[in-house]
Formats: C-alpha cells, sequence, structure tokens
C-alpha cells in the first residue's frame, strides 16, 4: 500500500520506509515537519494531511497559530529589549530570539547598527533547537544583508496564520502576483505568520490587507474576482 | 620529491646559507619517519571488527520553506521599492538556473552514449589538428560523397 498522500494523517499513523519509498526511485527520502523517524518506521506527530513532494520530500500540512522555530526560515520579529550585545526579538515562539549587534551587513564593533526596541526585522533564524533559545541575524552567508535587516518608513504589520503565510509565498499561489498587477505595493513575509504590508495611501493598504486575510480559503480563480472587486472599489473610493 | 633532491646536493651546497631552511626540513623529516618507526613497533592495536555506521534512508528537516520551495519573503510590486525588486530578480534567477541545471542532468547524455559520439567524433577532431596538406587530404577521403548530394524535390503527396 502507498502512503496516503493528500489524506488526513492523525499523530500515531506509522507508516513503513518501502510505504514511502514507492511513490518514487528517490534515494534518499526527506521527511519535514510533523514526520518523525523511528526505528525503520515513520510516526506521524502531527494532526494534518500528507503532503508530497519529487523527490522524495514528505510533510504534514496542518493549521497552525503558534510558530515553531526551525533552522533557515525567514521571520519577522519585534526588538524587544536590548541586552549587552544582544537584542531580544519577539518572533512568535515560545521563546524569544537573541540577535547579535554584529550580524548586521556592515556591522563591527564600532559601527553599531540603528536598531531600536519597537522595530520590526526580517531575519533568518541560525539556531533552532528543540530546547535551546533560538539565534537570528540579518546577514547570509557571504555577510550581505540580502534583504534582511531593519525594515523602516511605516507600513503595516499583522499576524495571520502561518499556514496563509505559507501560501502566500507558495509559487503556485497567485495572489501577491494579482495583488501587484492592481496596486503598487511592497510586502514581506515571515514564515511565522507575520506580514508587513507598504502601499502609496492607507486605502490601498488597507485593501491589500484584507484581501490577504480573505484569501486564505479561496483558490486561483477566486482569488483573480476577488482582486478585481476590491481593485474597483478602491479606485471608487480614492476618486471621492 | 624535495627530500630526492636534497639527498642528491653534496655537502658543500648544503652548508651554505641559503640552503639552510630544506637542510632543517630534511632533518625534521628524517626525525618523524623514525619516531613512525618506533610507535609502529610499540603501539598495539585492539583487533576489532570495523565499526559499521548504518546510513540512515532518511533526512529530516523541520523547515517548511523547504518542503514547499517557498519563495523568497521580501516583494515589491510595479517598482514601489526597486532595492526588494532588484533581490527578487537576483533570486528568481538562481532558482531559474538550479531548474535548468537539474534538468540538464536528468536530460543529459549518459557515459556510454558520450563514448560513442566520441569515438565517432575521432576523425573530425583529428581533421582539426591536421596540417593544412592532410586536412585536404582527409577531405577529399571523407567528404567524396557528400560532394554528390543535390537538391531533391519534396512529393507533393
Amino acid at each position: 500500500m502507498a502512503a496516503p498522500i493528500g489524506n488526513v494523517v492523525i499523530p500515531g499513523d506509522i507508516f513503513s520506509f518501502t510505504q514511502l519509498k514507492s511513490t518514487d526511485d528517490a534515494k534518499k527520502i526527506l521527511l519535514g515537519p510533523g514526520l518523525k523517524e523511528n526505528d525503520l518506521e515513520i510516526k506521524v506527530i502531527r494532526p494534518g494531511i500528507l503532503r508530497y513532494r519529487k523527490p522524495g520530500v514528505y510533510w504534514v500540512d496542518c493549521h497552525h497559530k503558534r510558530y515553531i522555530p526551525s533552522k533557515g526560515e525567514s521571520v519577522i520579529g519585534i526588538v524587544n529589549q536590548k541586552v549587552g550585545d544582544i537584542f531580544r526579538v519577539d518572533i512568535g515562539g515560545s521563546e524569544q530570539a537573541s540577535l547579535s549587534y554584529l550580524s548586521f551587513e556592515g556591522a563591527t564593533k564600532r559601527n553599531r547598527p540603528d536598531v531600536k526596541v519597537g522595530d520590526i526585522i526580517y531575519a533568518k533564524l541560525l539556531v533552532a533547537n528543540k530546547d535551546m533559545e533560538p539565534e537570528i541575524v540579518c546577514i547570509d552567508s557571504y555577510g550581505r544583508s540580502s534583504g534582511m535587516g531593519v525594515i523602516r518608513n511605516g507600513g503595516f504589520l499583522f499576524h495571520t496564520s502561518l499556514n496563509l503565510a505559507r501560501k502566500l509565498l507558495n509559487p503556485q499561489c497567485i495572489l501577491l502576483k494579482t495583488l501587484g498587477n492592481r496596486f503598487q505595493f511592497e510586502i514581506t513575509v515571515g514564515i511565522n505568520g507575520r506580514v508587513w504590508v507598504k502601499a502609496h495611501s492607507d486605502i490601498q493598504t488597507i485593501a491589500i490587507v484584507n484581501a490577504i486575510v480573505a484569501s486564505e480559503y479561496k483558490d486561483n480563480d477566486q482569488i483573480k474576482e476577488m482582486c478585481k472587486r476590491i481593485s474597483k472599489a478602491v479606485s471608487r473610493m480614492e476618486v471621492d | 620529491m624535495a627530500t630526492k633532491q636534497g639527498a642528491q646536493l653534496s655537502k658543500n651546497v648544503l652548508q651554505m646559507k641559503f640552503m639552510q631552511r630544506s637542510v632543517l626540513r630534511m632533518e625534521k623529516e628524517q626525525n618523524e619517519e623514525e619516531r613512525q618507526k618506533i610507535i609502529d613497533d610499540e603501539h598495539w592495536a585492539l583487533d576489532l571488527p570495523e565499526y559499521k555506521t548504518k546510513e540512515s534512508d532518511f533526512l529530516v528537516n523541520q523547515s517548511y520553506s523547504i518542503c514547499e520551495e517557498l519563495q523568497f519573503g521580501r516583494q515589491s510590486f510595479q517598482g514601489f521599492n526597486p532595492e526588494v525588486e532588484k533581490l527578487m530578480k537576483v533570486q528568481n534567477a538562481e532558482k531559474e538556473a538550479e531548474k535548468t541545471e537539474q534538468k540538464e542532468k536528468e536530460e543529459s547524455v549518459g557515459d556510454i552514449e558520450m563514448a560513442k559520439r566520441y569515438s565517432s567524433l575521432m576523425g573530425i577532431i583529428a581533421k582539426k589538428f591536421a596540417k593544412k596538406r592532410q586536412h585536404s587530404a582527409l577531405a577529399e577521403d571523407d567528404e567524396g560523397p557528400s560532394k554528390k548530394r543535390a537538391f531533391l524535390k519534396p512529393s507533393d503527396s
């Protein structure tokens, strides 16, 4: 029997290696979130839908609101505290992440980055272990910022479910592209369910935020329809 | 190789000032060898079968962004933030390159086929390296029949 891809799985379900292997001929199987290896068996540890992607990647897709930090993910955090050489940043996880003042582009001991309490930060998780404080950085391995760092100049930050944040960044989702055709705006999406939007006017910003929030359970056709309606409404309001 | 050369050098040469460094190095190497010999004789090893760590069939990764191949989190549209748009372009280009590379790997020529191709290519490459006079001789041999090629009218059916 092949693994039930696209079906609901429940914690405690067990798959064998051959079951997962039967769907493709990848050498190694990558177990994503929600799956755990245990003596040649694979246990489901989260309720949700079993997903599969070539080559040999399996994970469980489930509804989340609380973020669980994992290494390499890009998140939006809020600076909460400044303790000596590090900043404490709230990234929505069970514990606050630490951010060294040296892990900004061009930062040296003398040249400290301009970060204040309350700033919004787009950063990448460098360390994310189960029982340890996560650590984030605002530079990549080459020492460049590559889009990370403090997000300034206004805008609007709101929280969504983690699924929606992932949906926005999914290459198959057309929401941002369609909105981008109709409005001139900028968006930053953290995998931790935080989304920052900035557009030219408040009306546009509110419209974009509403479109994003409303799109969680919509498919691509419905999203297109919705974007059309919203842009019409916005243009009418801006004329008034 | 350096040590061999050093061994061939005469004593007088080695006594010169600029040779002092290599003399020291040679001495060091000799000492090392001797020490190694002593260790080999004195040491004893456990006679255990080689311990094999079983390689796991799984890789575990708890990140959704890798599993779902998520896009870069900062996006800007219609030139709102040119900096971010530049970054987007770079990221997209990287992804595209990765994809084409993977495609190429899947569609690329296998070793055996490559060998076959090359064996048939030999004549052509040989021609390239031949001198002009030989070249023309080779060309006469090979391209004799190709000169007879003529236009064939396609049938109307």
